[in-house]
């Protein structure tokens, strides 16, 4: 069973105190967009075997959501930080590239947002 | 025979005799026996009939491990199937019965399938796939009723279990599993350091297989050595030490699983559960599971009689039982003479050691062969026989090829002591991603501390010593220590022993005792083609009983490399899953049971309804009345007296189980524009507006009215089983993607009892109850919220309708909630008031068209399809939902929209989900059109009514549909209009 710091109240959360919200850091898409463009939001979602960035809330605790950058393998967890951002901290990335040397940000900014 | 030694057994209490019965029979035993060495003592051999093929079975083992002696155990309430008795203790009063036999374990007629599995090839790898599939009659007359009645393992008990279970959370800096010397000198260093320890053991007592194999530790013998590091242990404060506590399993980030057995060895015994559950989080976990023996595999190697050489020696030195009088060991490795130096020493003669091995030296057989023992090398055991237990073997010499050379000699024995070398158990290090390397020279899979499972941290966080990481002798796992050390030599593999003659004619080797897989049904699989081991696992069974394959699994893949001509860690082990050994179900529920299975949420009025006639219906997690029952009312006569009450006269309700969020902030009108799909922002202050809610994809999810009750503050109502998912939705949103906006949002749903009074009568019973506002049509509109006193209760009054009457909800805080309840029954009396429940409430809903979360939708039904467009504002930009809603899919024609639906005939009632159909066929798979959605009888109208979601049914309007619902049953209904009654809404607008 996962571990987690809660960001908001620096509780160590067990994952029976989460609530798991999927991957992270989605550009919502809404009136206007494209049909290509919201689906992609709407149903594509990454499945990386490696890094990933998720949120979680600390739903059986201060109510927060929160990012949590992890890997999918090893099942480490490099960081968790605010889900006031819309992409990972400096920190984070830091925190990971320590870990996997190798691992490059696969993350890209929309173009239809840009 | 079996029987007890006059002395020795470091387990046992000769000073306190216990009686006990097996299969109704009395038998004698001491407290610290385990069942199996009480029975054993009592030369009860044989103690069951295999899975399969009934074959007679006794004890092989003499711990977890054990494959064959399961039985039943316990009375009534407390009987318990599938107990090993190696790990059952023994107390005064056990009732233990041996499975799967009819009529008798001594007779029992299905064996015949043992007989007949020679000339047909039933129950061989596969059978269960190739048999079951024709002919499709066999199920009928054969397959159900005798082969499951035949194969199966005990039989599960009928009562409701009378013992209490429970949960314990624990967090410690080192968790340490197993209390032989490996872990407890791991949690003693632990314990040193300052940390904090947990040492857990699975059986009652410490010290594992040293209390029989560790000679002399430190100047001490191994029990006093054990003895006196458990007493150290106990003394200092920062290390716990639990007994009969196993741990079941490793999971993520340092979780774990214990199992602790509290009072199983003294049942019925008040103030102690009979299980716990430990869920424990450890920065560090030490695996100390110690190793298992396996068991050698040649002709007939199942029949009682045939024991793991290390059990035999076990049951000698710990229980004080010898096993049989005449023994023949069999090895192929130098541990083995361990027992036979036991047994000789015992009193038992050794008939001969077996050994697998061209040359044996090395110390231990030195000192058999001072004792006279004959070694037989190079020879192997070409069959057992025996009835009921082992009376012979015939052994012969292994042939260069592999093959059983042809001049065999016989040996009378009631004993066969058997070793095929130790497997690591490497169980608990594997639950979590450990992986295993094969060791060649010890011939078994060890921990590869290269791969370990790993903490959050991305750290190795579990480490395995002693045994369970291949490190099999006293001096290996205790290297600063002074040990009386003894060299081996080294061990060679051997996984099968060939019968001579006619390959496996009339004999069976088996390699799962516990599932009946035979040698021949691990090759037969790969002459099959099932080269992976976990297909082979799953067609041969091999490994997939309860006891997870302990004593078989690596027999089994190492005999399928063989056969596949791969090297062993080619072919891999299966996957090692949680729990190590089963654990009770009693446990995994804790005391989740009856009234504590599930929290049950109550209004402050719930015991004055429950007083009052209510007949309850569960609603998410709160208890609401149905209806209030009369004398001599069923609930049919309540629901329609209280219908046509409140259409009438005047009806109350309680809604207290309505859900309220409070969304207060300057930015609360805008964020209530994006949450509904209505305008929210233009609401005025002590207004109300019904409003929508639809999730991202556009589906509606939840519904209820909108209160503006202040400039800056919003009161939300929902569904009364949504009000936590819709708080959780908008926090969702409010959080990670609108959080510029200045709102906060606080559910007090619990806050607030809330009483719905409808009906004609509805104002004058306000009025007579004593209300401090002005009431009046002009002064509180349809759709309008005043704050004021009611019967000297602080209220807040909402000019809303869910029934189409004259209506009030008027909500108080919770403490008003029964006191405002009575004063309005009182004031009511009167006026004729009577309480309605649930149902009533549906009926005036479903007369009135409103639309039920839940009943009319289903999460892929949107608003328009509800004929809802004029609750979803075109003037916005945005609002959840709205993109989705422009998708193809959700604006093409044919989608099922909601319709009403009168019937035929009166007195008929759709079933609820009836669908109709295009047209009518003699039988099933007729192409349908839609389906019935709510459906009631409606007292009001006389008549049937419902609501369905029909493919275009906004467009059919008039037609008739066809419902076939049941067998030579059709109904017919009418689309109409889904507003049944009172259309132009004259009964509310007074």
């Amino acid at each position: 069973m996962l571990e987690f710091t809660c960001p908001y109240c620096g509780a160590v959360c067990a994952e029976t105190e989460l609530h798991p919200g999927g991957e992270a850091h989605l550009t919502r898409h809404g009136p206007g967009s494209s049909d290509g463009a919201f689906t992609a939001y709407m149903f594509e979602r990454k499945n990386p075997k490696g890094v990933h960035f998720e949120r979680w809330r600390h739903q059986y605790g201060c109510g927060k959501w929160f990012h949590a950058a992890r890997c999918t393998v090893t099942l480490e967890v490099f960081g968790t930080y605010s889900a006031q951002v819309s992409e990972p901290p400096e920190d984070i990335i830091a925190a990971i590239k320590a870990r996997r040397p190798d691992w490059t940000p696969d993350w890209t900014v929309d173009e239809e947002d840009a | 025979m079996a029987r007890r030694l006059d002395t020795g057994g470091l387990l046992i209490d000769r000073d306190q005799p216990v009686r006990f019965t097996f299969n109704g029979r009395e038998m004698d035993g001491f407290v610290g026996d385990t069942l199996a060495s009480a029975l054993l003592a009592n030369d009860q051999v044989l103690v069951g009939r295999s899975f399969k093929y009934h074959r007679p079975r006794g004890i092989m083992a003499s711990g977890a491990e054990e494959p064959n002696a399961l039985l039943g155990v316990g009375k009534g309430a407390r009987f318990e199937p599938n107990q090993r008795a190696t790990t059952t203790e023994l107390h005064d009063g056990m009732a233990a019965t041996s499975q799967n036999h009819w009529p008798s374990l001594e007779r029992d007629i299905a064996a015949l399938n043992a007989k007949v599995a020679g000339m047909l090839p039933v129950f061989s790898a596969g059978f269960y796939y190739k048999t079951f599939l024709y002919p499709r009659a066999a199920w009928k007359w054969l397959y159900e009723p005798v082969i499951r009645h035949a194969a199966g393992l005990g039989k599960a008990p009928v009562k409701p279990d009378p013992d209490t279970y429970e949960h314990l959370h624990a967090h410690t800096d080192v968790l340490v599993i197993g209390g032989g010397i490996a872990g407890i000198a791991a949690a003693r260093q632990a314990a040193e350091a300052g940390r904090e320890v947990l040492l857990i053991e699975q059986t009652a007592h410490w010290g594992g297989r040293a209390l029989t194999d560790g000679d002399v530790i430190d100047g001490h013998g191994a029990p006093d050595w054990v003895a006196a590091q458990i007493a150290a242990l106990e003394a200092m404060p920062n290390v716990r030490l639990r007994t009969r506590c196993m741990g079941a399993g490793l999971y993520d980030h340092g979780y774990a699983m214990a199992y602790e057995r509290v009072s199983d060895h003294r049942p019925g015994q008040h103030g102690a559960p009979r299980h716990r559950l430990w869920r424990i989080r450890a920065r560090e976990i030490v695996v100390a599971s110690g190793a298992i023996e396996r068991p050698l595999t040649f002709a007939n190697n199942d029949l009682p009689g045939v024991m793991l050489a290390s059990a035999v020696r076990d049951y000698i030195g710990l229980w004080g039982v010898l096993p049989g009088q005449r023994a023949v060991v069999v090895a192929n490795n130098d541990d083995a003479y361990r027992t036979a130096l036991a047994l000789h020493d015992a009193g038992a003669k050794i008939q001969a050691v077996v050994d697998v091995r061209p040359e044996v030296t090395g110390a231990l057989p030195d000192q058999a062969r001072a004792r006279q023992i004959e070694i037989l090398t190079g020879h192997g055991i070409a069959k057992a026989s025996g009835k009921h237990r082992v009376e012979e073997v015939e052994i012969g010499p292994i042939q260069p090829d592999g093959t059983m050379g042809s001049r065999t000699l016989h040996r009378f024995c009631d004993l066969v002591a058997v070793s095929g070398g130790w497997s690591p158990v490497v169980h608990l290090w594997s639950h979590c991603g450990g992986k295993l390397i094969w060791d060649e020279t010890h011939a078994m899979f060890r921990p590869d501390p290269s791969h370990a499972p790993m903490g959050a941290d991305g750290q190795a966080n579990t480490r395995v010593v002693g045994a369970a990481n291949g490190d099999l002798t006293t001096a290996a796992i205790l290297p600063s220590a002074k040990v009386g050390a003894s060299e081996e030599a080294t061990i060679q593999p051997h996984w099968f022993t060939p019968s001579h003659g006619k390959y496996a004619h009339g004999t069976k080797h088996f390699v799962d005792f516990q599932n009946d897989v035979t040698a021949a049904d691990v090759r037969l699989a790969a002459r099959e083609g099932y080269e992976s081991v976990e297909h082979t696992k799953r067609y041969t069974t091999l490994g997939m009983a309860t006891d997870q394959g302990k004593t078989s699994n690596i027999n089994g893949l190492a005999m399928l490399a063989e056969a596949l001509d791969k090297p062993i860690p080619e072919v891999g082990t299966t996957t090692f899953r949680p729990p190590y050994t089963p654990i009770s179900m009693g446990a995994i529920t804790g005391s989740a049971t009856g009234p504590l299975f599930k929290a049950v949420r109550q209004t402050p009025m719930h015991g004055h309804h429950a007083a009052n006639g209510a007949d309850w219906e569960p609603v998410g997690d709160w208890y609401r009345a149905y209806c209030y029952r009369r004398a001599g009312e069923d609930r049919h006569a309540a629901v329609h007296r209280e219908v046509l009450n409140a259409r009438a006269r005047v009806g109350m309700l309680d809604a207290s189980t309505l859900g309220k969020i409070v969304v207060k902030g300057p930015d609360a009108g805008t964020f209530l524009d994006l949450i509904y799909t209505n305008m929210m922002s233009t609401l005025k202050p002590g207004r109300c507006r019904y409003g929508l809610m639809c999730n991202e994809n556009g589906f509606l999810f939840d519904d209820g009215v909108v209160v503006r009750t202040g400039p800056e503050e919003f009161l939300c109502h929902t569904t009364s089983g949504g009000a936590d998912g819709v708080h959780g939705h908008m926090e969702e949103w409010l959080q990670t993607e609108w959080w510029d906006l200045k709102v906060h949002t606080l559910n007090v749903t619990d806050q607030w009892a809330q009483i719905a009074v409808a009906g004609p009568n509805a104002r004058k019973v306000l009025e007579d109850a004593g209300c401090d506002v002005d009431l009046s049509a002009a002064a509180l509109p349809f759709m309008s919220y005043v704050e004021g006193t009611l019967a000297g209760c602080p209220v807040r009054i909402f000019r809303i309708s869910f029934s189409g009457e004259l209506s009030y909800e008027i909500a108080t805080p919770a403490g008003y909630g029964l006191p405002l309840w009575q004063a309005l029954e009182t004031a009511g009396a009167a006026h004729g008031i009577m309480p309605y429940g649930t149902e009533a409430l549906h009926i005036m809903r479903a007369e009135k068209g409103f639309i039920m979360i839940g009943d009319e939708t289903d999460g892929t039904v949107t608003p328009q399809d509800l004929g809802l467009n004029w609750a979803v504002s075109k003037k916005k930009d945005d609002f959840i939902g709205k993109r989705a809603q422009q998708r193809s899919d959700l604006t093409r024609s044919g989608r099922k929209q909601l319709v009403g639906l009168m019937c035929e005939n009166p007195k008929d009632v759709l079933p609820d989900g009836a669908h109709a159909v295009k047209r009518l066929r003699e039988h099933i798979a007729m192409p349908t059109i839609g389906h019935v959605t709510s459906t009631y009888y409606s007292p009001t109208l006389g008549h049937g009514i419902a609501m369905g979601l029909i493919e275009d049914g906004l467009s059919r309007r008039g037609e008739w549909l066809t419902f076939p619902v049941g067998k030579d049953r059709v109904m017919r209904a009418q689309i109409v209009d889904p507003v049944f009654f009172d259309p132009e809404g004259a009964k509310q607008n007074v």
